[in-house]
């Protein structure tokens, strides 16, 4: 705690602090209470004498009934969730299989595979959403979820990979030995002796990956453009702005809803979720 | 015990080729290695490919050499392009890392909620991007922003600000934007670098007379720089390649005065379909990212042989 009187500790960490968090925090609030604003009290100039901004007597679900009833935002909803549960699974099923390999087992160019796998860990998706738009059309899945669960693998299974290594190097080998010793097969002693040990960081490479995707939009934005396979980044974007006019409350009502089940799925899995934040930059 | 039982029995052919660790691994990488072929390596050569040809969308191009790049680089938006996302790169990594240590210094401290606050503190880092840049970008209206509102009820201003309106506030809003969403990326990893360093060198330091100052620049940060250099190289390429910011607040407006290298490649390959353009200029990001790699990559060497 800090030395010295009182007010040292008002003016050197309470005051920071609750700095730091209304800053961080107020466009969440901003969000809300716009999403049950009523429409006549949200397009009040900045300057009108009765504009109150942090507080509505009328609130309303005007708002997120439009959302329900006048766009797709429910299919976009569901859409998203798909998406992002397929590419997290297979992202899952991926990285820990490449991370047992490259940790654990001795082969040919393992070294060099390792790095390979971190480098692209770093390519960032606005690098090739181009040409591979034309792939994806190419290979005639443009349009469909498919263009997405099969490429947002790309930027998750190296994190995951990443992560699963750092946790298998910190299983020791003797629990492997004892099972191989006892007449388990490799693949058995990775399956039913080390995954399970591992489930921790499974879960964080888990939730991290599901935020990512659930975050992700250029590649949505480009692949996609029927507005019933849309994700909600890319529905709020594209379908609540016609023209130069903005919706802002169904816009604001989205982006709450939008963000409720990556929120709800991190609130769970907070530890996890840090811990693997932490472990992705270690190295 | 289920190991044992599925163990006894004569073992397949395909488990017996499981057992030869060269065959287990080439196994277990093989749907990695599959992906990231098609959907990165592939890619990146017909990116390389399209960007020596002149296609369209609907007009298979033909080899045109270097004369697709060499029109980039004498494009004036493309250079601008080029300067901003130098400029907001550099600035934001500063205003992260200040702001990002302030925060972790803060949080490792004990105090009742830290749990608690730590958990909402990462919000803006878990909430998808385009979503939270819309509330701020309801909170940069122009018309209705409760921002102008604040500054008059202070008094300081009685003239509205335009702040997306005008091409340098506009910039000043998007790296603000990226800050908030940056911090809590640094504090937290920050944080977890601050809480391996034992407190027992700070009791030490403080017995030999150093002030809190002194302990934190001849003890912390020395032991916390290796986490710190990751973080930043991290960051700096996630902003150097940033897209769905400027797509929220600007599109690159107001005159292509905010557009970063992906906005631009955007508005350029997808919005006009001029598809070899496009790919050049995104892939004109690519010497900067390969030197933060390679960097990153010796830097990593180098502190795990230490």
């Amino acid at each position: 705690m800090i030395e010295g009187a009182k007010w040292r500790r008002w003016v050197y960490f309470y005051i920071p602090l609750a700095g730091f968090l209304i800053w961080l925090l107020f466009p969440f609030y901003w969000m809300m209470i716009t999403t049950v604003r009523p429409d006549g009290e949200l397009y009040r100039p900045w300057n009108a004498p009765n504009y109150t901004p942090f507080w509505t007597n009328n609130p309303t679900f005007e708002h997120i009934s439009y959302l329900f009833t006048e766009t797709l935002f429910a299919t976009w909803l569901w859409n998203t969730m798909v998406i992002a549960l397929a590419a997290t699974a297979i992202s899952l099923v991926c990285g820990v299989f490449a991370g047992y390999a490259l940790s654990r087992l001795k082969f040919p160019f393992a070294g060099s595979l390792g790095t390979m796998i971190f480098v692209t860990y770093l390519v960032p998706q606005t690098l090739l959403f181009i040409p591979l738009a034309d792939i994806i059309r190419n290979f005639r899945i443009g349009d469909s979820p498919w263009a997405l669960i099969l490429t947002y693998p790309t930027f998750l299974i190296p994190f995951c990979t990443w992560l699963m290594m750092g946790y298998f190097k910190a299983i020791p080998k003797e629990l492997e030995e004892c099972a191989r010793i006892d007449g388990a097969s490799r693949w058995q002693a990775m399956v039913y002796i080390i995954l399970p040990v591992a489930v921790p960081g499974i879960l964080s490479a888990g939730i991290f990956a599901f935020t990512l995707s659930w975050n992700e939009f250029i590649y949505a934005l480009v692949f996609l453009s029927s507005p019933q396979e849309k994700t909600v980044p890319v529905g709020v974007v594209s379908e609540l702005i016609r023209g130069d006019v903005f919706f802002w409350g169904p816009l604001m009502a989205g982006a709450l809803l939008g963000s409720i089940p990556v929120a709800i799925a991190y609130s769970f899995f907070v530890e996890h979720y840090v811990s693997g934040l932490t472990g992705s930059v270690k190295g | 015990m289920a190991v044992m039982q599925a163990g006894s029995g004569a073992p397949r052919p395909r488990t017996r080729l499981l057992e030869d660790e060269r065959w287990l691994a080439l196994f277990l990488l093989m749907p990695t290695l599959i992906l990231l072929a098609l959907f990165i390596a592939y890619p990146f050569a017909k990116g390389i490919l399209l960007s020596v040809t002149n296609t369209r969308v609907g007009v298979p191009g033909e080899y045109v050499g270097l004369a697709i790049f060499e029109k980039v680089w004498n494009d004036g938006i493309f250079r601008e392009a080029a300067w901003n996302t130098i400029l907001y790169t550099a600035i934001t990594t500063v205003f992260k890392l200040a702001l990002g240590l302030w925060l972790a210094l803060l949080l490792n401290r004990h105090f009742r909620g830290k749990a608690f606050i730590r958990a909402f503190i990462l919000l803006p880092f878990i909430i998808p991007t385009v979503l939270s840049t819309f509330a701020w970008k309801w909170m940069f209206d122009p018309t209705f922003s409760v921002l102008n509102w604040l500054l008059r009820e202070v008094g300081l201003i009685d003239q509205r600000i335009n702040w997306l309106g005008d091409p340098d506030l506009a910039m000043g809003c998007i790296i603000a934007v990226n800050v908030w969403r940056g911090v809590p990326f640094f504090a937290i990893t920050l944080l977890a670098g601050l809480q391996t360093i034992s407190p027992e060198l700070h009791e030490a330091a403080a017995i030999d007379g150093a002030n809190a100052r002194q302990r934190f620049i001849h003890v912390t940060w020395p032991l916390l720089l290796p986490v710190t250099m990751v973080v930043v190289l991290f960051s700096v390429i996630q902003t150097f390649a940033d897209f769905q910011l400027v797509y929220v607040l600007t599109e690159g407006g107001p005159a292509n005065a905010t557009h970063l290298f992906a906005t631009y490649a955007y508005q350029i390959g997808v919005r006009t379909g001029l598809l070899s353009e496009g790919a050049a200029i995104s892939l004109a990001m690519f010497p900067v990212l390969f030197l933060v790699v390679i960097f990153q990559l010796l830097y990593i060497r180098r502190v795990e042989t230490r």
